[in-house]
């Protein structure tokens, strides 16, 4: 609480928690006025006289224009949609699964198993790419989507299973008792009974898991070659500096064209991904 | 009417025949063993065989293409003699340290300010993630233009202020590339700092601080007696899983310098990239990507230990 | 034909052994109370009769037939839980259909009973609403009807009523006892309310640390109670407790304590005569105590001091302090007795109640 003088308001609320969104806030905003901007706007020396960064008077659609057509962009927007969609519902299938095996059921090391999982959530990418590479080699999986549909789980089941895990033990048992002397089987009661009711928790998971794998870049870069197969932040950052130069105004759209799809599913769920996000640490 | 129907009196029905695969089913252990089927499976081929691959790797002198020979801790003693190493030891801890004390008192910060009722409060709480959400890569871009060393949107700014005169080469000075670096870090961590700290301190009850108010602390008494002691679980958490991710980053380097200047911020998943995937010398890059491990460990060690002590609260 | 039996059943969790040697017999169409403070055996029984735990050692049997290894959707029982257990996600319909489903009947015949067991229990209208939208006592009778509809063997309650208030509790009562009567099915009713358990059961079991301490009719329990534990339990208020020692004196056996000296009644005193010189506990409850008149014998009453006088309308609850006891009597309203007065109480010596000191079996 802060009683008293309003300036005492300002110089300790008002002002810094502006200053937070701002410096939070301005990357995005460059982003977007150097994708509209031309190129002629855009080079111009950080030291030179009348120049307004932060605003243009000829906005222009031609960098994203210029993205969408002369680069292969639109494919790597679908690969990475492909990509994420697929590794998400995976990763969602085995999260339940194995998020109700280990909160419902009782059986030997169901403990340390819980544990194991939860290790391998730590376990980070860099510490695996390099053997990685060289298994996926093995099995024929390089260059394509399969090697990162297959991986991306690694990083997104423990998740999946951790949150669920924490959605299943606040359902009372008693529900699913009583479904089971009503006559179902017990995966017939985790079908009907738990799942239906979990659907929330099914969502956040769902929605963290597919920001995540949007997000994951190591494997990205180390597991495809080709352009054709590349995902979005691979494709952006590799393929749009020919011979040196950057080409800021298409690289900007591409990020921003390549953020959208990630902003836009947050933007309907935000209570739903803060919750995973607070769940993921509540454990 | 329905008496009959509800009260006619019958043998008692004996249990239908089951098929031994429902019979099955119906035994917790069977049950649980199938559901964690896919993932043990998909985990143990992904995860479990890569490390112990990774660790056979680093004991021999695979190159790519080339299978290897057995060389004992050869990789080790290469590695540890390598000056590129060493700074990748120093370059990684410091960007750890750094960053994760500044994210931790940002972050605080911010969630105490955004612990208060204002208007706009939910929408705020939306944008602040941002950072946090937008594809790591593609936010590092923007940053990597906005300390392009010719049209550098800072260095304008600083200079219409008055308080540069030249210009400041952000990523390209090797004294200022790591701190530039750490920057960005800070910026894109600050938010899941800040949102998971906000919540631990919804959990904290006002009457808590009402009483300390009454009492006659004032609010960085309140802070240090009251907010703190309850807030350090989440904080440690927060902060543990932090670590191990700042520690083993990659993307925001490899988008900013690559590593340079001159190793100026090679971390040890560049250097492992650059040297294992780079120049395909896959054991020595594997034995650098090991590097990581210690940290992993101890970070797990600690998680568990803590998870352990909270249990038995 | 339903008879539920269970032969020496034994139920640990580890160390802990929760249900020790029970040895039931539920006849067909009974319902069977059991009843006891918490931690006393008497979930963890009904649980591994619906088959919700495993059985550590012993049978059960329904008809005959030995269920010990069926799972819960084989033994044709229904269960009515505490907290109602109502699937969250689904219509009152749909709830009250699912077990149905599960035993694929055809969608004619669901509708059929869903339909008559919601008008038994008068939810007709609710069929269509979610469970978050009705009230404490309207989701019970979702609970019941759930259960009736599958016309199940056997009834089991878990404390049913627990979570009502008061005054629905005692309408709820009623309602159960009506539904027993007409649908004539064995029920267990498992709860830690003695009042429940006097009022609803054909039978009463009372238990204590996971052992049987008596079974039979609610009746026989209250006026012949077995040992000391079943005679405190049930009855509100509480039968009184005092330690007596047993002497032979006058031609006559006389239990004595400071402030007490009553003379032991004919057919007692044989019990008694044993004990003669040792220490018994006596008991007699509150409503056998009267204010004494000219009419009542000397050996049969007491002095007493009054503590509290609790005025209920219906009675008078006097609290009275009797040498070092503390008593309680119930008396007619009409009795005007004020605090601190001293007065003289005779006790119904047919009501007189005896305990061993160390078994605290009745004598």
């Amino acid at each position: 609480m802060i009683e008293g003088a309003i300036w005492r308001r300002w110089a300790f609320f008002y002002v810094p928690l502006t200053s937070f969104i701002v410096l939070l806030l301005f990357p995005f905003y460059w982003m977007v006025i150097t994708t509209v901007r031309p190129d002629g706007e855009l080079y111009r020396p950080w030291n030179s006289v009348n120049y307004n960064p932060f605003w243009t008077w000829h906005p222009t659609l031609d960098h994203i224009r210029d993205l969408l057509t002369q680069t292969l962009f639109t494919t790597w927007m679908l690969n990475t949609m492909i990509i994420a969609l697929s590794a998400t519902v995976i990763s969602l299938f085995c999260g339940l699964l194995a998020g109700y095996a280990l909160s419902r059921l009782k059986f030997p090391f169901a403990g340390s198993l819980g544990t194991v999982i939860f290790i391998t959530y730590l376990v980070p990418q860099t510490l695996l790419f390099i053997p990685l590479a060289d298994i996926i080699r093995n099995f024929r999986l390089g260059d394509s989507p399969w090697a990162l549909i297959l991986t991306y789980p690694t990083f997104l089941i423990p998740f999946c299973t951790w949150l669920m895990m924490g959605y299943f033990k606040s359902i009372p048992k008693e529900l699913e008792e009583c479904a089971r002397i009503d006559g179902a089987t017990r995966w017939k009661a985790m079908l009907f009974i738990i799942f239906p009711i979990a659907v929330p928790g099914i969502l956040s998971a769902g929605i963290f898991a597919f920001t995540l794998s949007w997000n994951e870049f190591l494997y990205a870069l180390v597991f495809l070659s080709s352009p054709e197969q590349k995902t979005v932040p691979v494709g952006v950052t590799s393929e749009l500096i020919r011979g040196d130069v950057f080409y800021w105004g298409q690289l900007m759209a591409g990020a921003l064209l390549g953020s959208i799809p990630v902003a836009f599913v947050y933007s309907f769920f935000v209570e739903h991904y803060v919750a995973s996000v607070t769940g993921s640490v509540k454990g | 009417m329905t008496f009959t129907t509800v009260a006619a009196p019958r043998a008692y029905v004996g249990s239908p025949r089951r098929g031994p695969l429902t019979r099955l089913l119906e035994d917790e252990r069977w049950l649980a063993m199938l559901l964690l089927l896919p993932t043990v499976a998909l985990l143990g081929l992904f995860i479990a065989y890569p490390f112990v691959k990774g660790v056979m790797l680093s004991v021999t002198d695979a190159r790519v293409g080339v299978p290897g020979h057995f060389v004992g801790l050869q990789n080790f003693v290469n590695v540890w003699n390598d000056g590129i190493f060493r700074v990748a030891v120093w370059n990684t801890c410091a960007y750890t340290f750094v960053a994760t004390v500044f994210k931790l008192a940002l972050g605080l910060w911010l969630a105490v300010l955004l612990n208060r009722h204002f208007r706009g409060k939910a929408i705020t709480r939306a944008f602040i993630l941002l950072p946090f959400i937008i594809p790591t890569v593609l936010s590092t871009l923007a940053w990597k233009w906005m300390f392009d060393p010719t049209f550098s949107v800072i260095n304008w700014g600083l200079f219409r202020l008055g308080v540069i005169h030249g210009r400041i080469n952000w990523l390209g000075d090797p004294n200022l590339a790591l701190i530039s670096v750490i920057i960005v870090n800070i910026w894109r961590g600050l938010p899941f700092y800040a949102i998971t700290l906000l919540a631990g301190l919804q959990t904290i009850s006002p009457e808590l601080h009402e009483a300390a108010a009454i009492d006659g602390a004032r609010a960085w008494q309140r802070f240090r007696h009251v907010t703190w002691p309850l807030l350090l679980p989440v904080t440690l958490v927060v902060t543990l899983f932090s670590v191990i991710q700042t520690f083993a980053d990659f993307q925001l380097v490899y988008v900013l310098t690559g590593g340079g200047p001159a190793n100026a911020t090679q971390l040890f998943a560049t250097y492992a990239y650059q040297i294992g995937i780079g120049t395909g010398l896959l054991s020595q890059g594997a034995t650098i990507s090991l590097a990581v491990f210690p940290v992993l460990l101890l970070v797990v060690i600690f998680q568990l230990f803590y998870i352990r002590k909270a249990e038995v609260h | 034909m339903a008879e539920v039996v269970l032969q020496n059943v034994n139920k640990n969790f580890d160390e802990v052994y929760a249900v020790k040697n029970v040895n039931l017999s539920i006849r067909d169409k009974e319902f069977m109370v059991l009843v006891g403070p918490s931690g006393c055996g008497k979930t963890t029984t009904l649980r591994m009769v619906a088959g919700l735990e495993t059985i550590s050692s012993g049978r059960i049997l329904i008809d005959d037939k030995v269920i010990n290894d069926l799972s819960p959707m084989d033994r044709d029982i229904a269960m009515v839980f505490q907290n109602y257990a109502l699937y969250p996600h689904m219509s009152v319909y749909e709830n009250m259909a699912f077990g149905l489903k599960m035993r694929k009947f055809d969608r004619a015949d669901i509708a059929q009973r869903v339909r008559d067991a919601a008008e038994i229990l008068g939810i007709q209208e609710l069929l269509k609403r979610k469970p978050r939208q009705l009230s404490g006592g309207q989701r019970q009778r979702v609970a019941l009807g759930r259960a009736i509809v599958r016309h199940p063997q056997v009834f089991l309650f878990d404390e049913p009523l627990s979570n009502l208030d008061a005054k629905l509790r005692v309408q709820m009562r009623v309602e159960l006892k009506k539904l027993h009567d007409r649908l004539g099915t064995t029920a267990i009713y498992v709860t830690h309310d003695q009042v429940e358990a006097m009022t609803l059961g054909d039978r009463v079991v009372v238990m204590r640390d996971g052992l049987v301490q008596q079974v039979g009719e609610p009746l026989e329990l209250y006026n012949e109670p077995a040992n000391r534990f079943v005679a405190g339990f049930l009855g509100s208020p509480a039968m009184n407790f005092a330690t007596v020692t047993v002497r032979e004196t006058d031609g006559g056996l006389w239990a004595e304590d400071n402030g007490i000296r009553i003379k032991v009644p004919g057919q007692t005193a044989g019990r008694l005569s044993r004990h003669a010189g040792l220490q018994v506990t006596m008991g007699i409850r509150p409503e056998d105590l009267h204010v004494a008149s000219e009419a009542d014998p000397v050996e049969l009453g007491f002095d007493a001091a009054v503590e509290v006088v609790e005025k209920l309308g219906s009675e008078i609850l006097l609290d009275v302090a009797v040498g070092h006891n503390t008593m309680v009597a119930s008396v007619e309203p009409g009795v005007r007795v004020a605090v601190h007065e001293k007065l003289r109480l005779a006790l119904n010596p047919e009501r007189l109640h005896f305990f061993d000191a160390e078994s605290e079996a009745v004598i």
